[in-house]
């Protein structure tokens, strides 16, 4: 079944990590399996914010040697960074297992992720500016613990509460997807793709890399593939419904904006809420409440409606 | 005991050659005195100038609705819970008659499987409000999420605002009326009762409906699979017209301006048909 919400602050940052907590967690009864974030703080000036991990959560429990091999292998992704010429400012544990860096970097982006996605089990959740992107397995308030979510400030995020239908319950399956190799693009999805295959391996033909099988990974693959060409994201979302077949409605988020669109059957629920300060979106209103408890109006976005708004 | 009988003429006097209004939980459009008096046997005795409110924002879901079947049980007729919180599930299954109102808004599964309560939301509806309903009237006043009144029986489902899509869907009986605008597949597999639009209509309108009449008094997108255009008939002009004032509505370009759409009855003889016809049909 699966929950997303958004929420956006058209005038300036908000509590935002606070704010989506709530929202998944009541969103807990559409997916149990696991939660993810994708917030957006205040972009530094020429910093770029990288939130990998390096094992899943569930390999912690597996044989006595991998906690040496994860220290093994974040080593080789500090080293991996530092010849490539990554001056890291920051870094941060937020488990034994996900770890989130600030660097500065003038060279390719997309080969340095390349590069340290080469790194056995090593997965990049996100990269970029103002995104950071926390997934884990539990519900929103379990997670948002485990990475000191609550208090983080910014103007807009989006999360994902997940039911696991036809891919593992696992971090790599978890939302949302960060657009790989797009800085600050992310996607949440509830739904199913039913041309997944054909549409995965016309990406991997252009050099895409998948680390879930989940389809709604290729929903951010696709964007990133528009983006790439040109293509405005407004665009790319309208182009997304008639090119993406089955159910879907989806989230998009980049360092600015916050879109969502629906599938021409608008099969799967979403409800809006819009004002001038603020707009928030889910797939029940008891989410939005959780952040407007008062009285508000509320509508449902019809089929083949594609929405962006900025802060 | 109200006496059970078909409205049959006034059935085929509005183009429903088929319809046969039977039963407790059918709609009976003329009489609302019959409805008043139908009662199960165990229904509690209320008394609608009994009045109590719950403040429902501390409550759980079930601990509302058993605080609804308790105070009906006292004899209060005229229930108020405030703050619902669009909140799913609430107000379900009640299967007497009550005066029942909800200041604020609620979420999924709203009303469902009613029999006889007149239900006000002040606020809007999330997905599946009224799903299922037999009887009496539920009035929301802003607007409603998708599959509003699906497989309702009977009864009287409006909304004052827009709708999300497959209002209706599997409607077997009662009326649904929105005020504003509905979405994609809005009287998908309608097998009988009517949908009044005010606003206008999405893709695919009365797709595989049996049966039923649908009016729309804005655009229809498109029309679904063996669902066609009718005659608009006097009787027509003045049901709608009974019926909206009914609810405080007015069609924006009049009722006798309004699209009536109805079976093309291609797909109603589906079953009787040889495997070489069904497929001339499709």
């Amino acid at each position: 079944m699966c929950g997303i919400a958004g929420i956006i602050h058209r005038n300036g940052a908000g509590d935002i990590g606070t704010e989506m907590t709530a929202m998944l967690q009541s969103l807990k009864h559409r997916g149990p399996d696991s939660t993810g974030f994708a917030v957006y703080g205040s972009a530094g000036s020429n910093e770029y914010v990288m939130r990998f991990m390096v094992a899943e959560q569930e390999d912690l429990t597996k044989g006595y040697e991998i906690h040496d091999e994860v220290k093994r292998r974040r080593a080789e992704v500090d080293k991996r960074l530092t010849g490539l010429g990554v001056n890291i400012t920051e870094k941060v544990d937020a488990t034994e297992y996900a770890f989130r860096y600030r660097f500065t970097f003038d060279g390719d982006m997309r080969k340095m992720a390349d590069f340290v996605e080469d790194v056995e089990g090593t997965e990049i959740l996100s990269l970029g500016s103002a995104l950071e992107l926390i997934k884990d397995l539990g519900d929103a308030t379990t997670v948002a613990d485990q990475y000191k979510l609550q208090g983080f400030k910014g103007t807009h995020a989006i999360g994902h509460t997940r039911m696991a239908t036809e891919s593992d319950v696992d971090i790599r399956s978890a939302h949302p997807y960060w657009a790989y190799p797009y800085n600050d693009i992310s996607v949440v999805h509830n739904g199913q793709l039913t041309n997944y295959w054909i549409m995965r391996r016309e990406m991997e033909r252009k050099n895409f890399r998948f680390q879930s099988s989940c389809d709604s990974e290729l929903i951010a693959v696709y964007l990133a593939d528009k983006l790439e060409s040109g293509v405005d994201l407004e665009t790319a979302m309208h182009q997304s419904i008639d090119e993406l077949d089955g159910v879907f409605t989806y989230l998009v988020a980049t360092n600015d904006s916050l879109g969502m669109a629906k599938d021409v059957m608008a099969a799967k629920p979403m409800v809006l809420y819009e004002s001038d300060d603020l707009v928030a979106m889910a797939s029940e209103e008891v989410a939005i409440r959780q952040v407007l408890p008062q009285e508000i109006d509320t509508v449902d976005p019809y089929d083949r409606e594609v929405r962006v708004w900025r802060n | 005991m109200a006496k059970l009988e078909t409205d049959d003429h006034v059935s085929h006097e509005m183009g429903l050659h088929t319809e046969q209004l039977t039963g407790r939980t059918q709609q009976r459009f003329f009489d609302l005195e019959e409805s008043d008096n139908l009662l199960y046997p165990e229904a509690p005795d209320v008394d609608f100038n009994k009045r109590a409110e719950v403040d429902a924002a501390e409550m759980e879901i079930s601990e509302i609705n058993l605080k609804i079947r308790s105070l009906m049980a006292e004899g209060y007729g005229s229930i108020v819970i405030k703050n619902p919180l669009a909140r799913h599930s609430l107000g379900v299954g009640i299967l007497s008659r009550l005066n029942l109102t909800f200041e604020g808004s609620l979420g999924y599964f709203g009303v469902g499987l009613i029999d006889g309560p007149n239900v006000r939301v002040t606020g809007r509806v999330g997905w599946s409000c009224a799903e299922n309903m037999m009887a009496g009237t539920v009035v929301v006043e802003k607007n409603a999420g998708s599959t509003f009144g699906a497989a309702i029986r009977g009864g009287d489902l409006v909304c004052k605002g827009d709708v999300g899509s497959r209002t209706g869907i599997d409607q077997k009986g009662g009326t649904i009326i929105v005020g504003g605008r509905t979405g994609a597949f809005s009287g998908f597999m309608m097998q009988r009762g009517r949908m009044v639009v005010l606003g206008d209509a999405g893709k695919n309108l009365g797709d595989s409906m049996y049966d039923g009449t649908i009016f729309v008094g804005g655009k229809i997108e498109d029309l679904g699979v063996d669902a066609v255009e009718g005659e608009m008939t006097e009787l027509d002009k003045a049901w709608l017209e009974r019926k909206l004032k009914m609810y405080g509505l007015e069609a924006p370009n009049g009722v006798e301006n309004m699209t009536k759409i109805v079976a093309g009855k291609q797909l109603w003889n589906y079953d009787n048909l040889e495997p070489s016809e069904k497929k001339i049909v499709l």
